[in-house]
């Protein structure tokens, strides 16, 4: 009688990039339902479109370098990237933005580069860079969340109208504001203290109101890609972590002029930021110690950027900073192979 | 040493060893006043006359240079060709001369100078060395052209804007508006354009270098087949 043999591994992980990729996108679901709830049709028609733009570009630069198109079109990392860059967008960004800010995730950052798994920076937030450089003005032309000011909701036609056709005679600017982020910065700047500043009625409970639930839907989803062990828990962990500890030292240090670490944590794109970009398997750092500097790193950054910087919010030049520092930290966080001295 | 021909110093200048796209030498200007046809222009108009008068300077004194001193040497002469340079655009465009700023007196340390001198103006004599300087000019004001083009079609949709500030009152109407009501991007005009813009040109020179080699080789395999035909064949051994 004879037995068969087999050898080792004889556990399998059956995850492949597809379904991490999937995951990805399902942990999506609850923060965009938020968002299209109160900022409207806008953030679905650029999901789709970017969706479109993203899996023609991937097909176009697959088909140029001779690879397989099924594969790598059916690994959804494509999408992924054009649902990050999506949500990252003002609801009525002109067409030719979200187009602009494809070509530049998939072509440039990510195929030029090598293509997935080459990519030394984070695609989706090259593309949404180049935009926010660019064109400064129509990328912080964000709705005015649903409920606040005149009770406006775009209807689904009109919203077409204006990321295709331009507004028109809509009355875009009394429809658009700016963030909250935005406006602490710009308040702030006017001599204001934060609790003044808070009274506006573009702030809710923590953070800007119609925003904290968004930052709420993307947490749920992030804590349910860490619990599938899809994410690893260390980045966001060491993200939030860095951001809640400088965030913290400057609030005690002067509470009228920084804004609190409760404020910070639920504002922006930090939870967001922490959970679905800064954990990108490929450009992230891959060592357990190495991922929670990497993730520290970030959240101090975001800080010093919203703080003292250029600019309102700051995960996208934090996340870019931290991926060209990423293969150093791993090179001197490697883990003690078993039997060999610490180097 | 192989001696090389005119012909062959003007190829290696533009193009085979072009400054810019090949060597990548002298980057730092290249990158930073590339944002514009003109601003390119002149600040290659510049490096050429650089060039050109360094290389003529230092192959006149080769025979009073002894080696071990002739980095200090070229040093001396390159600063007084730049001063030169620098003075002679102060007082006749300065227009130009405000727009490019530091970059005229950096031409110093731009590193295709030294390094034409080093590697052949100190070997060759003045004939060859002047069309050594003007050829690696043309292949540098090449590249600044070329991404200059590339930058401000994209950022501003303007090709040859402010030719005033080099051509004079005349250069206005040189100004063409490609894409009227263009809203303009931004990225082009900044640091990353050119970055971006010269990986682009460099792909570009590679793939057409590329091209022209598969071609040379092709023409080269039809002509050994066509020879091999017309040769009689060898004789059959019975």
């Amino acid at each position: 009688m004879r037995f068969k043999t087999v050898t080792s591994p004889h556990l399998h992980q059956q995850t492949g990039v597809n379904q991490v990729m999937r995951r990805v996108l399902y942990a999506m679901v609850p923060g965009i339902t938020a968002l299209v709830w109160f900022f409207g049709w806008g953030i679905l028609i650029n999901l789709a479109l970017a969706t479109v733009m993203a899996l023609g570009a991937e097909a176009a630069m697959l088909a140029a370098r001779s690879k397989p198109l099924a594969l790598h079109l059916g690994d959804y990392s494509a999408v992924v990237t054009a649902w990050l860059l999506a949500v990252a967008l003002p609801p009525l960004a002109p067409w030719w933005m979200t187009v602009i800010g494809i070509l530049a995730a998939i072509v440039v950052a990510k195929h030029l580069y090598g293509g997935l798994g080459y990519n030394p920076f984070n695609p989706a937030m090259i593309g949404y860079v180049v935009l926010l450089i660019s064109f400064p003005r129509e990328m912080s032309a964000w709705l005015i969340p649903h409920g606040i000011g005149q009770p406006h909701a775009l209807s689904l036609l009109d919203t077409l109208q204006i990321i295709f056709g331009g507004a028109g005679s809509l009355p875009i600017d009394a429809l658009t504001g700016a963030t909250p982020l935005d406006v602490l910065r710009t308040q702030l700047g006017l001599g204001q203290t934060v609790a003044e500043i808070r009274n506006s009625p573009v702030f809710g409970i923590v953070a800007g109101r119609g925003w904290e639930w968004a930052t709420a839907g993307f947490l749920t989803g992030g804590l349910w890609l860490i619990y599938t062990r899809t994410a690893a828990w260390q980045i966001p962990a060491g993200l939030l972590g860095g951001l809640a500890v400088m965030a913290t030292a400057f609030y005690l240090i002067d509470p009228q002029h920084y804004a609190p670490p409760w404020f910070h944590l639920w504002s922006g794109a930090a939870i967001f930021g922490a959970f679905f970009i800064a954990t990108d398997p490929v450009t992230a750092s891959t060592t357990p110690r190495g991922r929670l500097i990497y993730g520290a790193g970030i959240g101090i950054l975001i800080y010093l950027i919203r703080g003292f910087g250029g600019y309102p919010d700051g995960v996208a030049f934090s996340v870019l900073l931290m991926n060209i520092a990423a293969p150093t930290i791993d090179l001197y966080t490697r883990p003690r192979v078993f039997g060999e001295r610490q180097p | 040493m192989i001696e090389t021909g005119y012909q062959q110093i003007l190829k290696n200048g533009v193009w085979t060893q072009n400054t810019g796209l090949v060597a990548l030498l002298g980057l730092c200007p290249l990158l930073a006043t590339s944002n514009s046809v003109v601003n390119g222009l002149g600040l290659g108009l510049a490096t050429t006359l650089v060039l050109l008068m360094c290389n003529v300077a230092i192959s006149l004194i080769r025979p009073l240079v002894r080696p071990e001193v002739r980095i200090p040497v070229f040093v001396v002469v390159i600063a007084c060709a730049v001063t030169a340079v620098e003075l002679a655009m102060h007082a006749f465009l300065p227009g130009l001369y405000t727009v490019l700023g530091i970059f005229i007196p950096l031409i110093v340390t731009n590193c295709c100078v030294i390094g034409r001198a080093e590697a052949f103006a100190f070997k060759n004599g003045v004939a060859k060395s002047a069309v050594d300087g003007i050829a690696t000019g043309l292949g540098f004001l090449l590249a600044l052209v070329l991404l200059g083009a590339i930058r401000e079609v994209l950022g501003q949709g303007t090709l040859f804007g402010q030719a005033e500030l080099l051509f004079g009152e005349w250069g206005k109407s040189l100004t063409l508006h490609l894409i009227p009501d263009y809203r303009g991007f931004l990225l082009a005009i900044l640091p990353p354009g050119a970055f971006i813009g010269l990986g682009c040109l460099i792909a570009v020179k590679n793939v057409i270098d590329a091209r022209t080699q598969r071609s040379a080789r092709l023409v080269l395999s039809t002509w050994q087949q066509k020879f091999n035909e017309s040769s009689p064949p060898p004789p059959q051994s019975t």
